[in-house]
């Protein structure tokens, strides 16, 4: 028996998320007095899970997985379970892993839970708790069959170190064939997304037009932040649909979100509960924003931003 | 082409979510009910199917007999008929078994289903029916041109697009973006009057088991009030978010 976490990568270096399932899976390898185990895909360094508690780290190295494919990854994380005789397989959240995960519950004959956000409460019954109704409750949620799929919420349990003497093996896997072919891939390049973003500024209606945006643009570069918006900026034209926050948008689980000119209707606040700490500012001091954040400021984002901004550089520059 | 569009009967988005009986159970009280934000941008785009290449619309719900007014609102859309698979739809894995039996019986070339519905936010569903019948899968589908046989889909992937192709029969996971939120339908008197006469079958469960159970609720911890910082004097939110928040 063992737990099998998927640490993934981009340009042949883990992302903070494979930290945070490799530091979920010691804990849950813990409980079940279990190794764990790693699958890692063209990393040509690996050691550095070792610190986060993986035993063992099976690498796959083929080119014909440097674009992903959902069928293929699901093959292959089906093929490291039955090796290594996994009963808990952890997967994150990104965009990726939620295409996959399903087609390898169904390989697996495994329950999944997407969307956890704690430890297991119990491992007889296997108990995990997830964000159910966008963000705005919990569940706890039983798992009942004999392999199990967990989908680890970013930033929910966060990373721990937990040094092991690992040891990385070439894991030769059959490459599943796919019906579904990529043709093209368009990146945003030189922003940081949201996916990836430790703080996020996102702003809406309050900053009157899309011609105002530079200085969103401007507060993001300062803080090394995403940018993001409201519903209806999107619906508007203003900003990119990827870059709408929201219950039907994106849902943001940074650790700082910055909203600015945004009145905080329940269907955007259920798209950032996740997210640890929330500034609002905005003219309108009965804004219902200001019930859900930490901290406010009641003020014209035309004036208040670009002081924060200058302000800012100079702490950074501090 | 014959097209199933699966739709989950979920909260309106703006509800107030309350728990009853020692916290095992959502309190529907005074909770309106919608069709699943995500499955209404792909039932607009079924229509679009159907009014400019030719389809059979045909939607899909599991659940119990309170769910068939949303079925119906999707008939006065304009899809053709409908299908509800009486039991409760309790777990992701035994909602994507029980539609297999429908694609399998149905024989659609194309299934449509939002990429998550906006109570429980699996995200599964699509994924293991798909696996289920073996047809190919995308998801989080942002637009998609049908060619004949073939597929030509563009996916929300982080930080931008990924264009694929694939050949039907095919499940989509669809989202905003599959059709602009301006253009969802909304049902006219006449679709209201017709969608009453279109068929509404009820199919009994396979009875295939749940692989998960939810035991209890919990809502989020009550937060503290905010702390407002002067605007005049944004060197203290800089302070509090460095020293206090440590997130700068």
């Amino acid at each position: 028996m063992s737990v099998l976490v998927f640490a993934d990568s981009k340009d042949g270096k883990f992302k903070k998320t494979a930290l945070e399932v490799v530091s979920y899976g010691k804990k849950v390898a813990s409980q079940l007095g279990v190794n764990l185990i790693a699958l890692t895909v063209n990393v040509n360094e690996t050691s550095e899970l070792y610190n986060y508690g993986a035993e063992k780290v099976l690498n796959v190295s083929n080119n014909s997985l440097s674009t992903f494919n959902a069928n293929k990854y699901a093959g292959l994380l089906e093929q490291a379970a039955n090796k290594e005789n996994a009963s808990v397989i952890i997967i994150d959240s990104s965009i990726d892993s939620l295409y996959m995960a399903p087609l390898l519950a169904v390989n697996l004959n495994a329950g999944y839970a997407s969307n956890v956000v704690a430890a297991p409460s119990n491992t007889a019954p296997f108990t995990v708790k997830r964000q159910a109704f966008s963000n705005k409750a919990f569940s706890h949620t039983e798992i009942h069959s004999a392999k199990k799929i967990i989908g680890l919420a970013k930033n929910s349990f966060g990373i721990h170190e937990s040094s092991v003497a690992g040891t990385t093996e070439n894991f030769e896997a059959n490459i599943v064939e796919s019906n579904v072919v990529s043709t093209n891939i368009e990146r945003v390049t030189g922003k940081v997304t949201i996916a990836d973003a430790d703080i996020v500024v996102s702003a809406g209606r309050g900053m009157k037009g899309p011609e105002n945006w530079g200085m969103i643009e401007e507060l993001a570069g300062v803080l090394n932040a995403a940018t993001a918006c409201s519903k209806p900026v999107s619906d508007l034209g203003w900003r990119p649909h990827g870059e709408h926050v929201g219950q039907t948008g994106k849902p943001v689980a940074s650790n700082l979100y910055i909203a600015i000119g945004i009145s905080g209707a329940i269907q955007h606040l259920a798209g950032i509960n996740a997210s640890k700490v929330k500034v609002v500012i905005n003219t309108d001091a009965e804004a219902p924003f200001f019930k859900a954040a930490d901290y406010g400021v009641v003020g014209d984002a035309f004036e208040v931003v670009p002081q924060l901004i200058e302000k800012l550089k100079a702490f950074k520059a501090a | 082409m014959k097209i199933l569009v699966c739709i989950s009967h979920v909260p309106d988005t703006t509800s107030k979510i309350n728990f009853t009986n020692n916290n095992a159970e959502f309190d529907k009280n005074g909770v309106q009910f919608v069709i699943n934000p995500y499955d209404e941008f792909c039932l607009t785009r079924a229509m679009w199917f159907k009014e400019k290449q030719g389809a059979t619309i045909t939607v899909v719900n599991v659940g119990g007999a309170e769910t068939e007014p949303t079925l119906r609102k999707a008939l006065a859309i304009g899809a053709d008929d409908a299908i509800r698979i009486n039991t409760e739809a309790t777990d992701g894995f035994l909602v994507a078994k029980e539609l297999a039996a429908v694609v399998k019986n149905g024989g659609y070339d194309l299934v449509l289903a939002g990429k998550e519905s906006a109570d429980y936010n699996g995200q599964m569903v699509p994924g293991m029916l798909a696996s289920l019948v073996d047809y190919n899968f995308v998801n989080a589908c942002v637009d998609i041109v049908v060619d004949d046989n073939s597929a030509t889909l563009k996916r929300e992937i982080d930080g931008g697009n990924e264009t694929l192709t694939a050949n039907l029969p095919l499940v989509v996971g669809g989202q905003k973006g599959i059709v602009e939120e301006k253009d969802l339908r909304i049902p006219n008197m006449r679709g209201i009057m017709m969608a009453r006469k279109k068929p509404l079958q009820v199919l009994e469960a396979t009875g295939t088991e749940a692989t998960t159970a939810i035991t209890s609720y919990e809502k989020p911890a009550a937060k503290g009030p905010v702390k407002l910082v002067d605007a005049s004097n944004l060197d203290e939110l800089i302070s509090l978010l460095h020293n206090e928040a440590k997130v700068i």
